[in-house]
């Protein structure tokens, strides 16, 4: 039995206020004053002393606590530009070998649902991002808020990655239990690992709850609770959140003690820690999981309502993803870059009615208000470069041909070669 | 309870809220509720509550024979009324100037001699403490407060009060003494004070010291639309923002221009409409000029009954840029036919509502993006039309009666 911990970052470059007066006016949208604040926020009150933490396990387990990060590409840049201790600290952990970097879409976008090749980019985009900084390559995929289907397990494993990380939501399971390691439906070579909700959920909402049923909540009493769990079970994924310690649980709750005391209780009785590409590489698939509508692990019924649940965010997305093709073309760099941050799932997040998190907008509305006032400037941007009088086929199939170019090329090189040989 | 207004014949907010509430309370199976205002023009709604007339009521002691006074209050008050009513006359009001049967006239409107007919009220009060038998007493606004503290020193029975708006309200700071007085008294005898939001609660324990203890707030609510599929929206080229009430300073109207103003710079398919009247009309008009929007900016007029409803369910936007509202019903009759509502922070009916546009009075921009983006992004209209619809729908009068009710226990266990 082993514990697979990983541990999400996420710091989004948020819009700044952007009123309609702005639209053809000012091209520039975010909020830097509000993303320096919140990036060294949460860096200060949680990130770091996370990894600090994190740090000390591995040097005190001597190198047998391990455990995963997932960290976006945007984040990553907000670290190099607000908060380089936390590049520093990263390459620290990875350097141990006992922390894996796992990759996510480079923007954090739901791009896997609403535009396959942009996601496609946007793996390889942060995977190139992470090797540039690390010096590792990811091999294992997490997918925005763990977004995934059978069709997106499909494309991933086309990519040649080895697993993708999911919400072991219950209406896929039924029956069977998170704690092995699956293998998707859609193609048997990728493996999928899915997340323990239980007991994740437990310790980023109930650690400091007096009311809470498992009690007591410590290090002890929780790798107590992993013991108990049936013999041939392979793996518990706790996957949380990294705004658990500190934010979420407040330093004073003792998050980081029962963190750091971890390893001792859990080594104690056996347990092992392993990083996602670890345990697939010691555990067998015990069964396919078929996933075929999308699911997260956000909300009640772990779908993609909390993202795209209303009017607004219905129509901010279609709007979005309908200039994916012409972005494509464009080679305006700061265009590109737009495209992606307007992508963040975040501003979908601040125009949910249920949440109380709107940034600094007031409501729903008014997050929503500013988006489309954003993307109203960005894609008369697109329009400019692409008028929309080219029809959207047509622009496919110049993008094909665009894409095909190569393969054709050395295919016919192939050819070339061979015709060459047989001349001679 | 005694009220100023009851509909169908109504100035203001205070009569629809009257109605109502009382409507909501009367739901509950013991309760009886009996309604003084000072004129009553004898089509208001009686199925759920009795209705007196102040007018009706004798103040001075009249020895008319029996058919006289059948014929005199034919179809207001029955002879055995008139006389029972009579029997509660303790004091001499002879000072005041009464008709043959002892009744005294009210306009029943808010008339210079405002402070008078308040008094005159209050007399009748002392009548109606001596003979009627009830359980406590409630007085809605402050025209009604120096009445129902007589009638709890009369009666001994408890006194709430309902606070429907302060001086400081209508008056944006420059509070009127002898109105001041009148209130602060009130609300010192009061044994509860019940407010329309947080707001006026708010005004009533900081501008006018009353122990925050005594104080609750129970929001108002609107009455669920009979034929809401009769109001319904005509496809029109141009989109349509408006502006309903009266055109005072308490209503905000030149924020509302500057946002007009600011929206037609960028936009073109925009008209915006202020209806209603006012003193500060004509300086609208003047300021819609100088802005050089007038063909897209229109004065309808003042718009009564029906023609409210129908104007609000064919525009795009409603607006209330209120400085100061206490609670403000229309944008809840707005989103009722569904149309979205934009409305100040400084309103009271902000703390309710969800799905209507908030922002500060002042904030121009705030207002006209608010505007701007209802009117091109379609999510955004129907989000707000259709939520806010279901959102109002939710908000009865019913719960704000339980409310009313709690208080009442609450009063009467703390007197008995």
């Amino acid at each position: 039995m082993n514990i697979s911990f990983c541990f999400q970052m996420h710091a989004p470059n948020h819009l700044k206020r952007y009123r309609f007066f702005d639209i053809g006016q000012d091209h520039y949208y975010y909020d830097d004053m509000q993303n320096e604040d919140h990036t060294t926020w949460l860096v200060e009150k949680s990130y770091l002393p996370l990894c600090r933490t994190l740090s000390d396990m591995v040097r005190m387990s001597h190198g047998k606590f391990h455990c995963a990060l997932s960290v976006s590409g945007v984040t990553l840049e907000m670290f190099q530009q607000y908060a380089p201790e936390m590049i520093d600290i990263i390459k620290e952990l990875v350097g141990s070998k006992c922390v894996e970097l796992v990759v996510t879409p480079f923007a954090y976008s739901l791009a896997a649902e609403y535009n396959m090749s942009d996601f496609e980019d946007q793996l390889r985009m942060h995977a190139e991002q992470i090797e540039g900084l690390f010096g590792v390559k990811p091999s294992v995929v997490w997918n925005t808020e763990l977004l995934y289907s059978d069709e997106i397990a499909y494309h991933v494993a086309q990519m040649g990655y080895k697993a993708m990380m999911t919400e072991g939501a219950k209406h896929i399971l039924s029956w069977k239990s998170p704690n092995y390691v699956y293998s998707s439906a859609s193609s048997q070579k990728l493996r999928v690992l899915l997340r323990n909700n239980q007991l994740s959920d437990e310790l980023s909402f109930h650690f400091s709850d007096p009311n809470w049923k498992n009690q007591p909540f410590d290090a002890e009493h929780y790798a107590e609770r992993l013991a108990e769990l049936p013999k041939e079970e392979q793996i518990v994924n706790i996957w949380v959140g990294a705004e658990t310690f500190g934010i979420i649980q407040s330093a004073e709750t003792g998050i980081f003690d029962f963190l750091r005391a971890m390893p001792f209780f859990a080594l104690e009785r056996e347990i092992g820690f392993v990083t996602p590409t670890e345990a697939i590489k010691k555990n067998t698939p015990a069964d396919t999981v078929s996933v075929p509508y999308p699911i997260t692990w956000t909300g009640e019924a772990k779908d993609l309502a909390t993202f795209n649940g209303n009017y607004l965010q219905q129509e901010a997305i279609q709007k979005l993803y309908a200039v994916a093709e012409r972005v494509k073309l464009c080679s305006d760099k700061r265009l590109k870059r737009d495209w992606l941050m307007l992508q963040d799932v975040s501003h979908l997040l601040f125009m949910n009615h249920q949440t109380t998190n709107h940034a600094l907008f007031e409501s729903s509305y008014d997050a929503f208000t500013n988006y489309m006032n954003v993307l109203a400037d960005f894609l008369q941007m697109v329009e400019e470069q692409y008028p929309s009088t080219i029809e959207n086929e047509e622009l496919n199939e110049l993008l094909k041909t665009i894409n095909n170019q190569e393969k054709e090329i050395a295919s016919l090189e192939a050819q070339l070669k061979r015709k060459n040989k047989k001349a001679e | 309870m005694f009220g100023w207004e009851f509909p169908p014949h109504i100035l203001g907010g205070l009569g629809t809220a009257s109605y109502g509430l009382t409507r909501g309370m009367a739901q509950q199976e013991d309760m009886h509720i009996t309604f003084v205002i000072p004129k009553p023009w004898g089509d208001e709604d009686q199925s759920f509550l009795k209705i007196i007339g102040a007018n009706s009521v004798p103040i001075v002691w009249k020895d008319v024979p029996y058919d006289y006074v059948r014929e005199r209050m034919a179809g207001k008050m029955s002879p055995e009324e008139y006389y029972h009513l009579r029997n509660g006359i303790h004091y001499d009001y002879t000072r005041i100037g009464t008709d043959d049967l002892g009744c005294v006239g009210f306009s029943g409107r808010y008339p210079d001699n405002l402070i008078e007919e308040i008094g005159n009220y209050e007399a009748v009060a002392s009548v109606l403490a001596h003979s009627l038998d009830f359980d406590i007493i409630h007085s809605h606004d402050w025209l009604t407060y120096p009445a129902g503290v007589f009638a709890k020193h009369i009666s001994g029975k408890p006194l709430v009060i309902h606070v429907h708006a302060t001086d400081f309200d209508r008056s944006r700071g420059n509070v009127n003494p002898t109105v001041f007085s009148i209130e602060k008294r009130g609300m010192d005898e009061a044994d509860h004070i019940m407010c329309v939001s947080n707001l006026t609660r708010n005004t009533v324990i900081e501008k006018y010291g009353i122990n925050p203890d005594k104080v609750s707030t129970v929001h108002n609510a609107v009455e669920p639309l009979p034929n809401p599929e009769e109001f319904q929206k005509h496809k029109r080229k141009d989109k349509i923002v408006t502006f309903l009430g009266r055109i005072t300073m308490q209503k905000g109207p030149e924020f509302f221009v500057e946002a007009a103003a600011r929206v037609l710079a960028k936009t073109k398919g925009v008209r915006f409409v202020m209806a209603g009247s006012g003193d500060m009309m004509n300086q609208m008009i003047d300021l819609v000029a100088r802005r050089g929007i007038a063909d897209k900016f229109h004065f309808p007029g003042f718009m009564r009954g029906k023609q409210v409803q129908q104007m609000l369910a064919e525009s795009d936007v409603y607006i209330m840029p209120s400085v100061s509202e206490p609670f403000g019903i229309s944008p809840l009759e707005a989103m009722q036919v569904g149309c979205p509502s934009i409305i100040s922070h400084q309103s009271g009916c902000a703390e309710i509502l969800f799905h209507a546009i908030k922002t500060d009075y002042w904030d121009i921009d705030a207002m006209a993006d608010a505007i701007y983006s209802i009117v091109n992004y379609p999510a955004m209209y129907r989000s707000l039309s259709e939520l806010g619809r279901e959102e109002v729908n939710n908000i009865r009068w019913y719960d704000a009666g339980l409310k009313v009710r709690a208080i009442y226990d609450k009063v009467l266990s703390a007197y008995h």
